[in-house]
């Protein structure tokens, strides 16, 4: 059981798993999940002035989605110390050319050591990718009203129209950033 | 303890049925949620959804992968929320499941903001739950992507008034 969990999920284990988030979140307590409003929720904690975006209680409306945040963040922790899969991720051949035309040649672990490493972030490249990268989801996702997971999930569960526009619209980023915009920076 | 609602949702028509079971219990506590999140944590990282190496897979359109976690996690959550709906099920404190429609208005915020959004997440390879999922999964420097995230979303805040929704 224990080697089954540490090695790779299939992928309709975790879809599976993840697509059952929306209906538990209501019934535990009505809630709808995300996890981008906790983005909201720190700027109405820590900076509030300026924007009526930002002056609600966010302790009332917020602590619960916090609390969720901060769990996934222990649950990262966990996930790699307890039930970690001891091989690289199997990535397909194709993309271990692409990346490896970028310049990224190290494929192990969960994100490239060559780009999210603190030394990289204090070069121009690396500040885009990190700082530029990091900005454009919270600002997008505050524009869009939601992230993969409120959108993504909860929206498209509830069959609403705006949520479909917008995942719609992530996937267009997405690939208009890969395809075009890391080749340039990189580059 | 009086049923809890949540502060954006309207009150619907006193039809009996909405009304909060006798003996309602309280809201689940933050340690729940916390256990939630912990799951999901777990979840997003094992099933390696957090790898930058994966989204880059997905968004070259090289590998099923990320495509078949998608294709089995939509199904999923319409089928069970719809259920839920269906059978206007109450949540475990005893009230009403409520969800509130998301607007219309133009649309343009959903393309724009959505663009926008997709381009970050190609860049960091990360949403905002992994994001989180990765500061802890031993990737800190995500931890600079994540206050640029709050950076972001509070620049929002401030030109929020002058932007087409």
């Amino acid at each position: 059981m224990l080697i089954q969990l540490m090695g790779p999920w299939p992928w309709y284990v975790t879809g599976f798993l993840v697509g059952l988030f929306p209906a538990i979140m209501l019934i535990v307590g009505n809630r709808l999940l995300g996890v981008s409003a906790n983005l909201r929720h720190a700027c109405a904690m820590a900076l509030p002035r300026w924007s009526d975006f930002f002056r609600y209680d966010w302790r009332s409306k917020g602590a619960w989605n916090l609390a969720f945040g901060v769990g996934i963040l222990i649950g990262g922790a966990i996930a790699t110390s307890f039930l970690a899969n001891p091989d690289p991720i199997a990535l397909a051949p194709a993309t271990q050319a692409s990346l490896g035309a970028l310049g990224v040649h190290d494929l192990t672990g969960l994100a490239p050591r060559e780009i999210f490493s603190w030394q990289f972030l204090t070069t121009l490249r690396g500040a885009v990718m990190i700082l530029g990268g990091g900005f454009l989801v919270g600002f997008g996702a505050a524009y869009a009203g939601g992230c993969t997971s409120g959108h993504g999930l909860a929206g498209l569960a509830d069959l609403q129209l705006p949520s479909v526009i917008a995942l719609c619209s992530f996937f267009a980023g997405g690939v208009i950033g890969t395809m075009v915009l890391i080749p340039m920076i990189l580059a | 303890m009086s049923a809890p609602t949540l502060p954006h949702s309207s009150p619907r028509h006193s039809e009996p049925s909405n009304a909060p079971r006798a003996g309602a219990r309280p809201e689940p506590s933050l340690w729940v949620y916390l256990l939630l999140g912990i799951l999901f944590g777990i979840i997003l990282t094992k099933g390696e959804v957090i790898s930058w190496f994966r989204i880059q897979e997905m968004f070259r359109f090289q590998a099923w992968y990320m495509y078949g976690v998608f294709a089995t996690a939509i199904p999923t959550a319409i089928v069970t929320v719809q259920f839920i709906k269906r059978r206007q099920l109450r949540a475990l404190s005893g009230v009403p499941i409520e969800i509130p429609p998301k607007e219309m208005g133009s649309g343009t915020r959903y393309i724009a903001g959505g663009v926008t959004f997709g381009i970050g997440w190609a860049f960091t390879g990360a949403c905002p739950g992994p994001l989180l999922a990765l500061i802890g999964a031993g990737v800190p420097v995500m931890a600079a992507a994540l206050a640029s995230a709050i950076a972001g979303t509070w620049v929002y805040g401030l030109l929020r008034e002058r932007l087409p929704h």
